[in-house]
């Protein structure tokens, strides 16, 4: 028998993507975050689920302490142009700029320009496939 | 100063977010880290928090975090789930019963999933509870799942341990006829807002009667984790049993006892995985083919692939 890995390899345990999912805002129901959160564990990775009405400050704590790999916030109610920057800021403030981000929800096309400036790598609307989501994730998570 | 482990010492939560991670999947980083924070790790009271699924455990670490807070302690928190056995993925969700702790900085809550630990307890977990203790949190709760065989687990990872149970589920008593009530340094009766409350408090109390006690009987505690009631004094509870372990030697005994397990288990791991890098996929799909088609039987085929794990290392 041969060895495969000479050095590293035997000392580590696979890495796992970390992905915090969360929502901001006001909305009351989180069926679409919670089959995402769901469509991810089924891909593998690990995700950190933190509830309902998340304000930027909470889900930048969380992204922080978690040491996440992936920021996914969903939105219904219309509110992401005033809270998305003000979440940005936060994972900013805290040295979180290298995150991956995405969002998902009810967000018309004409957002999209501002957002992507934000920094948002995709947009998941009504009706996404959510093993697309779970594709983009693990192809654009930074590594280690 | 860019060094993580510095960083850390002088109190950056990045860091000791930074250096978690890099603990937990055991990298060289992560091991160099832990050997530089090992000596200064020793002094939190970690305390493992078990029960059923449900059984109110996020919700009372919560609970426990904010009275020690208001007590002026700070408090590390690693809250453990499982992890999927088909997918290896998780979804780690205790967090949402932690909400009012997210904005304290005296307050540190890290989700950590099994990994396929085959107790169910994260196999990395000691060494993360260590890196905790080094941060200087002088509590580190530690949330896990019981499912029996990582209750007895925590027990050795934890100073305290904190057992749950509910009111009218029944399942309890039968959990605790099967030995589990010997880890318990205490016992709480959490929603005790619930019907049958008293109930399981005089069974439980019939219980410890006929166990054959060597010295102390873990208190029972009835809380409701979600108003807060009966929670300090569970934290008076899990206090005096630290004071007791100091009073009676059993500290330096539970310490040994600690160390023991975590060598024991890291060398456990170490083994597995040089036994993993020191056979090939294909290898290992032979001797796999060999037993399933029962040429081979799996003790031999164990007893050579520890063999080749022996040669890699030598
Ligand atoms: N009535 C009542 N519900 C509680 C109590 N403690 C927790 N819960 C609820 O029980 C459910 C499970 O709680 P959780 O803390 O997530 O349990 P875990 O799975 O053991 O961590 C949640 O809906 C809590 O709000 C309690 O003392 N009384
Ligand atoms: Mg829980």
């Amino acid at each position: 028998m041969t060895a495969t890995h000479e050095t590293s390899g035997a000392e580590e345990t696979a890495r796992k993507i970390r992905v915090l999912i969360a929502k901001p805002g006001l909305d009351g129901h989180d069926r679409g975050a919670k089959i995402v959160a769901r469509a991810l564990r089924d891909g593998g990775c690990e995700v950190i689920y933190t509830g309902i009405r998340q304000t930027p400050q909470m889900i930048a704590e969380a992204a922080l302490q978690e040491d996440v790999d992936v920021v996914g916030l969903s939105i219904l109610s219309g509110a992401h142009l005033e809270l998305f920057p003000r979440i940005v800021e936060e994972l900013t403030s805290r040295g979180l700029d290298d995150v991956l981000l995405f969002c998902g929800g009810i967000i018309p096309e004409e957002d999209t320009q501002a957002l992507e400036g934000l920094g948002f790598s995709a947009i998941f609307r009504p009706g996404t496939n959510t093993g697309d989501i779970v594709s983009f994730v693990r192809d654009n998570a930074p590594a280690g | 100063m860019t060094d993580l482990v510095e960083r850390l010492l002088a109190g950056d939560r990045r860091a000791l977010s930074r250096v978690l991670t890099r603990v937990e999947n055991g990298t060289r980083e992560g091991r160099d880290d832990l050997r530089r924070l090992y000596p200064r790790s020793g002094r939190a009271h970690t305390v493992g928090v078990t029960g059923g699924a449900g059984s109110g455990k996020s919700s009372l670490t919560g609970a426990l975090a904010g009275e020690l807070r208001r007590r002026g302690q700070r408090v590390g928190v690693i809250a453990v789930d499982p992890s999927s056995p088909f997918t290896q993925g998780a979804i780690l969700g205790d967090r949402i019963r932690m909400q009012d702790l997210v904005l304290d900085e005296g307050v540190f809550v890290r989700s950590m999933a099994g990994r396929g630990a085959l107790g169910g307890l994260a196999p990395a977990i000691d060494d993360v509870v260590a890196v905790m203790d080094a941060f200087g949190f002088p509590y580190v709760f530690i949330e896990t799942v019981g499912a029996g065989q990582d209750e007895v687990e925590i027990a050795g990872t934890a100073l305290t341990t904190v057992l749950v149970n509910n009111p009218g589920t029944g399942d309890d008593i039968q959990a605790l006829k099967a030995g589990i009530i010997e880890i318990a340094d205490v016992l709480v009766v959490n929603k005790a807002d619930r019907p049958g409350a008293d109930v399981l408090v005089s069974q439980l109390r019939a219980l410890l009667a006929l166990a054959p006690g060597e010295g102390r009987d873990p208190p029972i505690l009835s809380t409701v984790a979600t108003t807060g009631e009966g929670v300090p004094a569970l934290v008076d509870a899990i206090d005096e049993h630290r004071a007791h372990l100091e009073r009676t030697g059993a500290l330096g005994r539970q310490r040994r006892r600690e160390a023991r397990h975590q060598v024991l288990s890291t060398a456990q791991r170490i083994l597995l995985e040089r036994i993993r890098a020191g056979t090939s996929e294909e290898a290992l799909a032979e001797l796999v083919a060999q037993v399933a088609g029962r040429s081979l039987d799996p003790h031999t085929a164990a007893e050579r692939l520890v063999g080749a794990g022996r040669a890699d290392a030598g």
